[in-house]
């Protein structure tokens, strides 16, 4: 059975209490006891840096040549906290409501509470670390409005945030590596958990460079190992994303949690073409000013500039009055298919919307005109004006747009249209972030904890710092405690060697099959079936469709398949083998999941739960549970039901408008 | 923007080890779009490859969009090729015209090894951040957000220096192999901040002790490094790590 874990007593109690009690190990005994960290992002790199502090004997593992360049750091617009500077209003509570609203009431109350109570640690912590966040002409903390709230309080660092706190928690990794606290192994892919007497005790490692294995012995494990949106090979993740760390650990007992909930972000840059290898995102922040639109014309193919501003269908600020442009991503995102699928689209694919920064532009230049004083100021000194307040807003985005594209943002609306971009479903993790094998636990968006069906902006970066500053310092100790008798056990134990036979079999296997398609067009392939039917919008029919495409690919994969070079060398293409090939099997679970989920929430949109405006339709009454998936052989899982109970939070129908 | 299609040939360092000799091979591709980035391009060639039996070419490449600071291509002799303040990720084939021929190899230092082909070994910039390159501050020790008012214009030079990616184009462009940009953006970085303070004069010292020892060269203000520098990490960095040497050696207690 499934049991989360949750503290008794009150919401706003819960953590405190368990704190105060939870089990811990005393110095002498940390020096003793192995963690090993998978994954190096917000979430590993910070449990590492504070495991580190603590004193217990760490090693970090990543695919990447460092640990500063997990994608975390590609994050632009920022990281929430229930500061309050402000003034406008904020609270713990307000964080917490919004968080589970968003989430469109299927994350757990007594986990997002916790998040919303450290946030404000998170941003005292990364400040004494260094992080530049942005600042006022008063030198204190500058903030910004972001989806989904009422509120300004997203701190950010230009459209860098990701990257300044990766590199403070990194620079804080690399101090305990100095201090040899932790040991960290670049270039370095999990592909096994090694389990001995039902708990995880280790892994196999490949060295990347040299084709290896290696075994790795350790009283914990986690696994920070981020999102699986590359299932859809096209997505805003970086290339090297992938599952398969937690597929590993799905496959040895872990179950997996809500694997159908998908974040599609609205706002990225367009499909160009069939080489497309990734999508680039536009920051959310870029709704703050930006204005979203179509024609109201079908196919109207005048230049955007040359559409007059009556013949412009605003149709966020049309449907959602009260959030217009800042509505949660989920509703943007379908809002934006609607209007294409209805043939409202613009650009040559017909897949797009423009983003326009005309009307911020125009705006930002007469504030600024009034500032300096300027009387009756002409068209071009308001927009010299505002073009320069733009620029230090968002320039760095604006720049990327026109690398990308190579048209100029200042001067006609950028074109954007919705993309894979954030997975909440994950490992599912009790309360303590343990998966359902003791001792393996699971932080970050590799878990599907604390986002629900949908993500806010902004919350990823928090949630990966609570997770790793705040949370697995307390939570693991509680286990590790018991684990004080334990001794390292030998790398020539049975479960390892068990365990690395299993590695090699399967990619002595792979090497074998010696086909003749490429690792990417299978890929590729996986990724399509995926966006056409477990993407924007699902149904029952195009799901069971997708299930035996994927069943099929997945034969195909397995005798088809070509691979070239050799095991013992830096082989690019068998690492990409070894994640597709977990990539196919997650991709039927999520659609099995999004099948089994017949309601819609959150980013799940099924269109036969809808209303009559087209809104995603809950139904609480059937579907108020988390699905952990067990694994239990080929194509074969079996539904655990975590249900959740909304003590404080009660569930409504979400409205933005 | 106008689209067209183009033939190119490309001469690319192919490298089979660390140990092996290496060379260059050339390939003809055609049919590439102006609108496919760079690193596209390149995929098509090794799908190419593959289905030919060749080896691809492996290079290093993540994010793609120009911030994980992982690609590393030395192109027509410039890291990360023709567009100023660009990553090789982020360069796109408009900057081509048919008919092309394009040389790419891999950064070429001796503190950066050659992996295989285009990848590199660059863990010789994590070591110089062990040594100095971070703020003492255990997790939970930290004081409220806003008790320390940081200057705005200070607070902004620090950001600047911290955009550093640590891809390495600094080193790759000097003829010294100097790692001086990517030292001098760190400890600019937490020198502006009062934070950082405590610690600065062992920072500078740790960190360039490290450099020497990891086998980058000596500054010699060519300033080639900030002209390919794909964030604009600026050479008064180097100017102020340097007053932060003189200072610390003048002064540092033993």
């Amino acid at each position: 059975m499934l049991n989360s874990k949750i503290p008794a007593g009150q919401l706003d109690q819960k953590w405190n209490d368990y704190k105060g009690h939870v089990k811990l190990v005393n110095p002498a005994n940390k020096r003793k006891i192995e963690v090993i960290i998978v994954g190096t992002g917000l979430a590993g790199a910070s449990a590492a840096a504070a495991l580190g502090e603590l004193g217990y004997k760490v090693k970090t593992f990543c695919f990447q040549d460092s640990p500063r360049r997990a994608h975390s750091i590609a994050a632009q617009g920022g990281i929430n906290a229930a500061k309050n500077y402000q003034n406008d209003g904020d609270s713990v509570f307000r964080l917490f409501y919004d968080t589970i609203k968003g989430g469109d009431y299927r994350a757990r109350e007594a986990n997002v509470h916790r998040l919303a109570e450290v946030s404000v640690n998170i941003i005292d912590q990364c400040v004494a670390q260094g992080v530049p966040f942005a600042r006022e002409y008063g030198g204190l903390l500058s903030n910004r409005s972001f989806g989904g709230t009422q509120v300004q309080r997203t701190f950010y660092a230009a459209g860098q945030t990701g990257q300044q706190l990766l590199i403070g928690a990194y620079q804080s990794l690399e101090r305990q590596i100095s201090l040899g606290n932790v040991r960290q192994y670049s270039r370095h892919e999990m592909l096994e958990v090694v389990m001995v007497d039902g708990k995880a005790r280790g892994i196999i490692a490949r060295d990347l460079v040299t084709g290896k294995l290696e075994r790795h012995f350790g009283h914990a494990v986690l696994l920070c190992t981020g999102g699986y949106g590359n299932v859809f090979y096209l997505s805003t993740n970086a290339m090297g994303c992938n599952v398969t760390a937690a597929w590993k650990a799905h496959k040895k007992g872990a179950y997996f949690g809500n694997p159908c909930f998908t974040q599609i972000h609205p706002t990225c840059i367009p499909v160009s073409g069939d080489y497309q290898s990734k999508l680039t995102l536009m920051s959310e922040s870029l709704r703050n000013d930006g204005r979203i639109w179509v024609p109201k014309k079908k196919d109207d193919n005048r230049k955007a500039t040359d559409i007059p501003e009556e013949e412009r269908d605003y149709y966020l600020e049309r449907r959602y009055p009260a959030f217009g442009n800042l509505v949660p991503r989920d509703v943007a995102s379908r809002a934006a298919k609607e209007r294409c699928d209805a043939g409202y689209g613009v650009g040559t694919s017909k897949q797009a919307v423009y983003l326009d920064y005309a009307d911020a532009i125009d705006r930002y230049g007469k504030i600024e005109c009034l500032k300096h004083g300027i009387e009756n100021p002409s068209a071009e000194v308001v927009r010299e004006h505002g073009v320069a307040v733009v620029k230090e807003k968002y320039g760095n985005l604006f720049d990327m747009y026109d690398k990308i594209t190579g048209e100029n943002p200042y001067e006609v609306p950028m074109r954007i249209y919705p993309a894979v971009h954030y997975t909440m479903g994950g490992l599912w993790v009790d309360y303590e972030l343990m998966t359902s094998i003791p001792g393996l636990y699971c932080l970050g968006e590799a878990n599907f904890s604390d986002h629900g069906a949908n993500r806010l902006g902004a919350s990823a970066l928090m949630q990966g710092l609570a997770d790793g500053y705040f949370v697995i310092p307390y939570t693991v100790g509680n286990y590790l405690a018991d684990e004080i008798a334990t001794k390292a056990i030998a790398l020539d134990h049975p479960a390892f060697v068990a365990a690395e036979k299993e590695v090699s079999d399967r990619i002595n296997t792979l090497m074998g099959i010696k086909g003749k398609q490429t690792v990417e067009s299978f890929h590729k392939r996986l990724g399509k079936i995926m966006w056409d039917k477990c993407g924007m919008a699902r149904n029952a029919q195009g799901l069971q469709e997708a299930i035996t495409e994927i069943q099929q690919l997945k034969k195909e994969f397995w005798s088809d398949l070509k691979i070239p070079g050799e095991i013992g060398e830096m082989n690019p293409e068998l690492d990409k083998a070894n994640r597709v090939a977990d990539f196919i099997e997650l991709g039927e679970l999520m659609c099995i999941d999004a099948l089994n989920r017949n309601e819609s929430c959150g980013g799940h949109f099924r269109e036969e739960s809808q209303t009559e405006e087209g809104e995603a339709k809950r139904d609480d009454a059937n579907f108020s549970y988390v699905s952990a998936w067990e694994y239990k052989g080929e194509h074969s899982w079996e539904l655990h039901k975590e249900e959740l109970t909304f003590d404080v939070a009660k569930p409504t129908q979400r409205s933005y408008k | 923007m106008e689209h067209y299609n183009m033939n190119l040939t490309l001469k690319v360092w192919r490298q089979k080890n660390n140990k092996a000799k290496g060379g260059f091979e050339t390939y003809k591709l055609s049919d590439i779009s102006s609108e496919m980035s760079f690193l596209e391009m390149v995929d098509v060639l090794n799908e190419q490859l593959i289905r030919e039996g060749q080896d691809p070419i492996a290079f290093d490449h993540d994010c793609r969009e120009g911030i994980c600071g992982t690609c590393s291509m030395y192109i027509d002799g410039k890291p990360h090729g023709p567009w100023h303040a660009n990553t090789t990720c982020q360069l796109h084939m408009r900057a081509y015209k048919d008919g092309d021929t394009i040389t790419i190899e891999p950064w070429r230092a001796n503190a950066f090894p050659v992996i295989k082909d285009l990848m590199v070994d660059r863990t010789a910039f994590d070591r110089i951040i062990q040594a100095g390159g971070f703020i003492s501050v255990n997790t939970g020790n930290a004081v409220d957000a806003n008790a320390i008012p940081i200057n705005k214009d200070d607070a902004d030079a620090s950001f600047a220096a911290a955009a550093c990616i640590g891809c390495g184009a600094c080193v790759a462009a000097c003829k010294n192999s100097s790692a001086m940009l990517f030292v001098s953006a760190k400890v600019s970085h937490l020198a502006l901040l009062p934070q950082g303070q405590p610690e600065h004069k062992g920072r500078a010292l740790n960190m360039i002790a490290q450099m020497d020892k990891e086998g980058f060269g000596s500054c010699t203000n060519t300033g080639a490094c900030e002209a390919v520098c794909p964030k604009e990490i600026s050479l008064t960095n180097i100017g102020r790590l340097n007053n932060e040497f003189l200072v610390a050696g003048l002064t540092v207690d033993n």
